[in-house]
């Protein structure tokens, strides 16, 4: 019997005191003999349970063997069989509650670094093959045509497994860049542009076509898309309206949403400012509110434009911070102050408008509510003022009413989420199907990838039986 | 890439651009924008549609030379091309049979208030269009601002062309007069929005001020242009650009609209001297 071994290898980082002065990625990959190591540890078992974990179901022992075997080019196959961002997927994935944590060494605190060893595939495409869709026999043209509304990772999954099909696809996407969350929100030092656009390339080269600047609810409707030659549309336009504390002083000089800072900095680049047109006020002292990887995106930004002092606001305590434990520890690493149990009240201000500080209250946990953490409760008399010039607001997003405001006919929940069938995205509406944050509110990139691939199979059992 | 088919000074530092958009030609209505992007660098800002063509495929957008992106913006010319272009964004103004209405622009605003005189018009309003600027030499679109209305007041600053004096003065003095006004809308600067709303407010005509806050995604993502309304926060990007003037706050919507003034003057420097 083989011996187990629990050493995982670990990711080799640029350094604490270096990374925070570049935009560059932090987490650098393995080289060809660490994901070796890595692979040898897996035992292929006869009947693995990691696949369970992964919302797009991908042969995990199987790509995992074929850089065992030294066989880079099947490794790449298996996983583009299933999952067209590999790249994307193997940084921003949260693999210690997915596929990893179904892996028989998770018990033992030691699973297989399948996010690594994904990455390390993706990466070595990147570096030996020009991205491309040639690799899969593309069936016959149908003659169908697919809108999708939003390039994000939904759109992008749904539209290159239609692709691949033999559909045309188009996708709408409002910004003038491709990509949703993955190009605005999530920073270059946790997943790259140059990584995103290759896949999105991918995406590209399997012949869907990117309309930019088309924001579907204004420039056109779901039914003019319906009513143009598409057979059928979905929605993946996500959940791109911030939510905001609702506290006084909310609206002073000085107070983000993690939306638009984050937006500034990673789409507009505003750390390049003045080359790059776009401003974005720095501060000496930022608070970021929030403790999801959001919170922990917009913080470490702050340090990387140069702020001297980054707090997280959170009003648990670290155990509840939904955040990846991986970008907790960057952050920490980084320097990033956490304020546990602590509660913004209110904003504070200048005559000028001009954020000063912050009025907090002290908490403790109490029952657990109904997401399962312990709940927090204000302590009476335990307010404080934090200075602060900067605060940046990341508490989550709800969905963008655009679309609920141009189509009568979509159902909508009161969070205003789409109303879709969980296993195939249909929504309540004749040729359109929806997916990922639009539908489930915010929740990961690799769960909208899911949902786009759920939706794929039934866009494509609807296209072919509808003749 | 959207190409400008044309490009016009109408007067000093205010410029015309038609760009090629056949969707938005068909789409866009009175009251809304567009968020454009110049290149690469460029920041996006959004610029009222002043016009859109449906024949010719194109809008029209006018805007006054102030920052580093309207200045770049006013070097381009016929056959060069922006690289984004999104539209028509914003509720469409509210258009409907009020009786008399005043559509009250200063500066460039008079060129992106002529849709709404117009729509009002042709539903059947009067409609006043009441047009200030600094001097004769800013006057622009006479012609076309008569055609929009039932009666055209030009007001100079310094008295140079048509009547004399700040535009909410003169809008002051028809209420003063017995003036019946049923509907105020009004484009501008923010403090003399802010002017106009104060006067109307006692005689209790409702006035929509089209709010020009800092955007960047122009579709309710990031909320940059929040404004205070009647107490409740709303994005001017998708819930406006137009608001009751009398419920908004003047002081927050003044303070949040100069943010970036250092910025922009770096912008400035960096780029144009």
């Amino acid at each position: 019997m083989e011996k187990i071994n629990l050493n995982r290898v670990p990711m080799p980082k640029q350094k604490p005191n270096i990374r925070i002065k570049n935009f560059d990625e932090v987490a650098l990959g393995y080289n060809s003999q660490q994901s070796k190591n890595e692979a040898d540890r897996c035992i292929q078992c006869p009947n693995p349970t990691c696949i369970e974990g992964c919302p797009v179901e991908i042969n995990i022992p199987g790509f995992i063997k074929a850089i065992k075997d030294d066989d880079m080019p099947e490794a790449l196959k298996i996983l583009k069989e299933k999952n067209s961002l590999p790249g994307i997927c193997g940084r921003v994935c949260p693999q210690e509650v997915q596929c990893e944590e179904k892996c028989v060494f998770s018990k033992k605190g030691a699973p297989i670094a399948i996010g690594r060893l994904e990455r390390y595939v993706a990466d070595w495409e990147q570096e030996h093959l020009k991205s491309s869709g040639q690799s899969f026999i593309k069936l016959k043209p149908t003659g169908k045509q697919v809108a999708v509304v939003g390039a994000g990772p939904a759109g992008l999954t749904v539209s290159a497994d239609l692709a691949k099909l033999g559909h045309q696809v188009t996708i709408f996407e409002a910004l003038h860049i491709p990509g949703g969350v993955l190009t605005y929100g999530i920073p270059n030092f946790r997943l790259p542009k140059n990584i995103v656009n290759s896949e999105i390339d991918y995406v590209k080269s399997l012949g869907v076509q990117i309309e930019l600047d088309s924001v579907v609810g204004k420039k056109m409707t779901i039914d003019e898309l319906l009513d143009n030659n598409f057979q059928a549309v979905f929605i993946g336009v996500g959940a791109g309206l911030p939510m905001f504390l609702n506290i006084p002083g909310e609206n002073l000089n000085g107070v983000y949403s993690a939306n638009e800072f984050l937006t500034r900095v990673n789409l507009m680049k505003a750390y390049k400012f003045p080359d790059y047109y776009t401003p974005i006020k720095v501060g000496k002292r930022i608070a970021v509110i929030g403790g999801g990887n959001v919170a922990m995106d917009s913080a470490r930004t702050a340090l990387r434009l140069g702020s001297d002092e980054v707090s997280i606001v959170y009003r648990r305590s670290e155990v509840e911070m939904p955040a990846r434990q991986e970008e907790i520890e960057n952050a920490k690493e980084e320097g990033i102050k956490f304020r546990f149990l602590t509660n913004p009240k209110k904003f504070l201000g200048d005559e000028r408008y001009w954020l000063e500080g912050m009025e907090c209250h002290k908490m403790k946990l109490g029952e657990p509510d109904k997401s399962g953490r312990r709940r927090p409760i204000t302590i009476s008399d335990s307010e404080f003022i934090m200075h602060v010039d900067i605060a940046v607001v990341a508490l989550g997003t709800t969905p963008n009413p655009l679309i609920v405001a141009s189509d009568k006919d979509l159902e909508f929940t009161k969070k205003g989420t789409i109303i879709a069938d969980e296993k195939t995205g249909k929504t309540t509406k004749p040729g359109v199907w929806a997916g990922g944050d639009i539908v489930s509110g915010s929740a990961t990139v690799i769960s909208a990838m899911g949902a786009g691939q759920r939706a794929a199979k039934s866009i494509h059992d609807y296209l072919m039986s509808s003749d | 890439m959207y190409k400008i088919i044309s490009k016009q000074k109408l007067a000093p530092k205010i410029n015309l651009l038609k760009i090629k958009e056949p969707i938005l030609a068909k789409k866009s209505q009175p009251g809304q924008f567009v968020v454009l992007k110049i290149d690469e660098e460029g920041e996006r800002i959004p610029l009222n549609i002043a016009d859109w063509d449906e024949n010719e495929g194109s809008i029209d957008v006018v805007f006054f030379e102030k920052g580093a992106t309207t200045l770049k913006l006013a070097l381009l010319n016929e056959g060069d091309s922006i690289v984004s272009l999104a539209g028509p964004l914003g509720l469409p103004t509210q258009i409907e049979k009020f009786g008399h209405v005043v559509c009250l622009a200063a500066g460039v605003a008079a060129g992106f208030i002529i849709p709404i005189a117009k729509a009002m018009k042709q539903k059947g309003n009067k409609v006043t269009s009441l047009i200030w600027q600094k001097n004769k030499k800013m006057v622009f679109w006479e012609n076309r601002l008569a055609g929009a209305s039932d009666r055209l007041i030009i007001a100079t600053e310094d008295g140079s062309y048509g009547q004399k004096g700040p535009a909410p003065m003169i809008l002051k003095k028809m209420l003063e007069n017995g003036d019946t006004i049923d509907r105020i809308n009004v484009m501008g600067p923010g403090p003399m929005l802010k002017a106009c709303s104060d006067i109307t407010s006692p005689y209790g005509i409702k006035t929509i001020v089209s709010l020009h806050s800092i955007m960047i995604d122009g579709i309710g993502m990031c909320g940059s242009c929040r404004v205070s309304v009647g107490g409740k926060t709303k994005f001017a990007c998708v819930d406006g650009p137009d608001f009751d003037g009398h419920q908004v706050d003047w002081k927050l919507f003044s303070a949040r609209n100069n943010i970036y003034k250092n910025e922009e003057k770096i912008a400035v420097e960096q780029h144009f001297s």
